[in-house]
């Protein structure tokens, strides 16, 4: 089965490792995941004034693309994934915008004939934007899932952190419940592994705050990652490459700051998911992590 | 015969006469066919603008009379009852409305508006002019009423009605009366022990000659119409023959399974027999077939059987049906607290020391299952510091509810102020948006918490409540001081918003009596009728309407069970008689008028064929004349020939 995938540039750049495990894990379930011929970045930060229609044309030309390839796309990053389902809502429900945004990709097609090969074709929010793990729960199905799995993570303590973006503003999202969700505590387990239940799971990891006020994506980050520790987690996954280097980057500063302090990885779902299904090991990249997560696998004998 | 029309053009002071020019308009209807008499009076309603109507019937001899005035719902009764004192058919007098659909809506076009109240009385006049006199229907009464929901307002609505001589039946779901006032602690602001004032009104209800009590008993079905309706009464098997069980407490005692206590907010385990606490009323035990060994292990156990001294168990108990006839009824279905399960952001249900309200109350009561103490249920430890929260799930359009609980301001500061008698060294916190104390003594009751009992109220709402190192985590914001507050607290307290009674929305539907968007029982006027549902014979009583506290619930129920003994002060009952009629000689019997009556007033005359109208029943709404294919349906005193005329003199054609 080949489902659309819009990966987004940091998937491209920064966060290879979270691309390469994704495909390869989705591959071993029997999904191909089908790069957009043509993509651009998703606009990174859904506009928060309602009368801007430039704001959202980067999100609906990838949707317009995708909607070529197939009647769902698939993303990982959550910031990708909150853009393109929120672009996705305006041209579904918001008659006039869509109208203005299909006028303005229409003409901006003519225009960009002359450098490249590149069409417009009017889109209607008829494309389903789906989050990688609600692939693997939907499409896949978690009980394939777990009957694919090849080694268990028994004995991994895994803090699931689900960060802001998946779930927020819930009734646009609609992923999980924003205050209590549990989807990645049941794939989690699915693996074999067991999901640590922590409070600040849903709190912010401080985002972009990270360029111009380092000290406030700390703290922010601190409170997750220190959350997760004191209920005894072996590592933290997460979806999005932003929350990654906040919670990972920022380990340094919180050992300087909180007495006692003892890093913890922070890796990709999929690069655990690619762990429990057997892998090589050479997709699933665990290079690019400040807190090298090899260690603590190593000693539950899983890599 | 010639129509004799009077014309009565009123000023209402400048109300109308401000814009209208009256006395233009009385001059020319002077001349209008059929109008004998035309004239205009500065207040119509008054008692010699009331004679001057009544004077001009008689001299004039007049058929039919318009009163120009305001809106019908204010002064038709009073001018038909004028209308009779001088000898006319009270359905033959008319209002024009001139003020709330004319004066009031126009006072920027004094010409358009007079020349519009011009054309609304030729309407009426085309009415008049083929009204028929019409007598009001009786229908018989039955003087007895039914009382669904054994709560505080279901309990003073059926002592009040059996006070006044009628009978009643008082049925209530659950296996004694109580409802929730009878798991409270104390009340405010009086803080008098809620069961003390209430156990004697229980027995009183137990004991009442007029009064014969139904409990572990729902209401199946509905049907008839006011002073005559037929109810179908579901006692529910309880597997005890409670007439001649002595309510000795052996097979409570004996029984060997358990299950959370209802009564005790799952603080506590019951058994599966079981009386729900100890002053119940009736005081004999139900068995609870869902969690009784017996039933789930294919009559291994018996125990309770076994003990009985009387003999009482009978597991082939099924449950039984009683039919009642009932000329009114009262519905006190109460009110049940919004899932904590929905309050995801504080850890409701996940934790166990984030606790509803009820379950706090519980927690406060002397019988209840701490004994009156106040202790965290995670570790039984008494808590130093207990945070307070108003507004879960009310006042939150985005999230939960839009409207306001009404009780929980209040009975949040009892119990905090109650955690500071039972804690001395305990700290009090409440976290509130407004604290709204609308209530005789209430704001003092406020005033003696945060002064006298230094409970410490923050404005402001919280944000997240988490567990950390064995306390709850409160995060909150303190809106006065700008701070953002983290309280390391033993025990958080939600005050849950009220929602109706799930009970509620099944009745509702039965009964076809109306609800609002949120399932409370609607009035039938917000202000003037607030005791009464807007289909006939119903009576509305407690939390059922709309989230209330203990004096207006009784309030309420005293109302309503005064309505229902003006309602049974007369052998009859009369009724409008402005309802639809069938022309049996044009009825084709194709009976599209059944299929759409609301209220089930047309049936079928097997032996003419022909539908008919019941006219005890028809709410005259007009749905089986607009549906009628041959126009045999027709609304008395507005039919397709006077809605013709009416329109045409409307639009002057």
């Amino acid at each position: 089965m080949k489902i659309p995938y819009y990966p987004g540039c940091t998937l491209h750049e920064r966060a290879r490792d979270f691309d390469t495990s994704a495909r390869e894990c989705a591959l071993a379930l029997g999904v191909e995941l089908e790069e957009l011929a043509i993509w651009t970045c998703c606009g990174a930060v859904y506009p928060l004034v309602t009368d801007s229609v430039m704001d959202v044309l980067a999100g609906v030309r990838n949707l317009s693309y995708a909607s070529r390839l197939g009647d769902k796309v698939v993303t990982l990053c959550s910031f990708c994934y909150n853009v393109l389902k929120r672009c996705n809502n305006v041209m579904r429900d918001d008659e006039d915008k869509r109208d203005k945004t299909n006028l303005f990709l229409r003409a901006d097609t003519e225009a960009r004939k002359k450098v490249e090969s590149y069409t417009h074709e009017d889109y209607e929010g008829q494309v389903e934007v789906l989050h990688y793990i609600e692939m693997l729960r939907d499409v896949v199905g978690y009980d394939k899932v777990a009957s694919a799995v090849t080694k268990k993570l028994e004995g991994l303590k895994v803090a699931p952190y689900y960060g802001c973006m998946l779930l927020r503003p819930k009734n646009e999202m609609k992923f999980d419940d924003p205050e209590q969700p549990t989807i990645f505590e049941e794939f989690l387990e699915t693996l074999g592994c067991e999901a640590v239940d922590f409070p600040m799971k849903t709190e912010c990891c401080g985002g972009f705050q990270v360029v111009n006020d380092e000290e406030l994506a700390v703290s922010c980050s601190q409170n997750v990652v220190v959350s997760a520790l004191k209920r005894n987690a072996d590592i933290i996954v997460t979806t999005c490459p932003l929350c990654r280097y906040n919670l990972d980057r920022h380990q340094e500063k919180m050992a300087e700051r909180v007495k006692g302090f003892s890093r913890v990885p922070v890796v990709y779902f999929t690069q655990l998911l690619g762990i429990a299904l057997g892998i090589d090991k050479k997709h699933l990249d665990f290079t690019d992590n400040s807190v090298d997560p090899l260690p603590v696998l190593a000693e539950k004998s899983l890599f | 015969m010639e129509e004799r029309i009077g014309v009565f053009v009123c000023h209402c002071g400048t109300n109308i006469a401000g814009v209208v020019d009256v006395k233009r308009v009385a001059e020319e209807l002077a001349d209008y066919p059929g109008v004998a008499y035309s004239t205009d009076y500065t207040y119509m309603c008054s008692d010699p603008g009331q004679n001057l109507v009544k004077d001009a019937i008689k001299k004039h001899n007049l058929t039919g009379v318009i009163v120009a005035a305001c809106s019908p719902t204010l002064h038709e009764a009073t001018f038909r009852r004028a209308g009779m004192t001088a000898g006319m058919n009270q359905y033959q007098v008319e209002i024009a409305n001139i003020r709330e659909q004319c004066s009031w809506v126009h006072q920027g076009d004094k010409e358009a508006a007079t020349s519009k109240a011009i054309r609304t009385i030729k309407v009426m006049i085309e009415k008049a002019r083929l009204d028929e006199a019409l007598e009001p229907i009786s229908v018989p009464m039955t003087p007895r009423a039914l009382v669904v929901g054994g709560g505080i307002a279901g309990i003073q609505a059926a002592l009040d009605v059996a006070n006044a001589g009628h009978e009643v039946i008082l049925v209530e779901k659950s296996a004694s009366i109580g409802g929730h006032m009878a798991q409270l602690s104390e009340t405010f602001p009086t803080l008098d022990c809620s069961q003390c004032i209430m156990t004697p009104k229980m027995v009183e209800v137990a004991q009442h000659p007029k009064i014969r009590l139904m409990t572990y008993s729902e209401v199946d079905d509905v049907s008839g119409y006011v002073g005559n309706f037929k109810v179908k009464i579901r006692k529910k098997a309880a597997y005890v023959n409670r007439d001649v069980c002595t309510g000795c407490g052996l097979c409570v005692e004996k029984c060997p399974a358990k299950t959370p206590s209802e009564f005790d907010e799952q603080l506590a385990d019951r058994k599966a027999i079981y009386t729900p606490f100890p002053q119940a009323v009736p005081n004999k035990p139900v068995l609870d077939a869902e969690h009784c060994t017996y039933f789930l292990k294919d009559g291994k156990c018996g125990i309770c059987a076994k003990v009985c001294p009387l003999d009482c168990i009978d597991y082939e108990q099924k449950d039984e049906f009683i039919e009642e006839e009932v000329g009114a009824i009262i519905v006190a279905t109460g009110y049940d607290l919004y899932p904590i399960e929905n309050l995801g952001e504080y850890g409701g249900g996940k934790y166990a020391d984030v606790i509803t309200s009820l379950q706090f109350e519980r927690m406060l009561s002397a019988s209840g299952p701490t004994g009156g103490e106040v202790l965290r249920p995670s570790d039984g430890e008494v808590p130093s510091e207990v945070v307070f929260l108003t507004c879960c799930g009310s006042r939150d359009t985005e999230n939960h509810l839009p409207y306001c609980s009404k009780i929980c301001c209040m009975y949040l500061t009892k119990h905090a102020m109650l955690y500071r008698h039972k804690v001395h060294d305990g700290q009090a916190y409440v976290f509130y948006m407004d604290v709204r104390t609308g209530g005789k003594g209430y704001e003092e009751f406020y005033t003696r918490a945060a002064e006298e009992d230094d409970v410490l109220y923050i404005r402001g709402k919280v944000s997240k409540i988490f567990e950390e190192d064995g306390r709850v985590m409160v995060w909150g914001v303190d809106t006065l001081s700008g701070r953002k507050i983290e309280i390391a607290a033993d025990m958080a307290v939600l005050g849950l918003a009220t929602v109706p009674n799930e009970a509620a929305a099944k009745l509702a539907s039965m009964l076809k009596i109306h609800t609002d968007e949120w399932g409370f029982l609607s009035e039938a006027h917000p202000k003037l009728r607030p005791v009464e549902s807007l289909t006939p014979g119903f009576y509305l009583a407690g939390s059922a309407q709309g989230p209330k506290d203990i004096p207006e619930s009784v309030a309420q129920a005293s109302a309503a069970a005064s309505k229902v003994a003006a309602l049974f002060a007369e052998t009859e009952y009369h009724r409008e008689p402005v309802i639809a009629v069938i022309d049996e000689d044009t009825c084709a019997g194709c009976r599209v008028c059944i299929s759409v009556c609301p209220y089930d007033a047309a049936e079928f005359d097997d032996e003419k064929k022909v539908a008919r109208i019941k006219e005890a029943i028809c709410e005259g709404c007009g749905a089986c004349i607009a549906a009628c294919p041959s126009g045999s349906a027709q609304q008395k005193n507005l039919t397709d020939e006077q809605l013709y005329k009416m329109v045409s003199a409307a639009l002057e054609v």
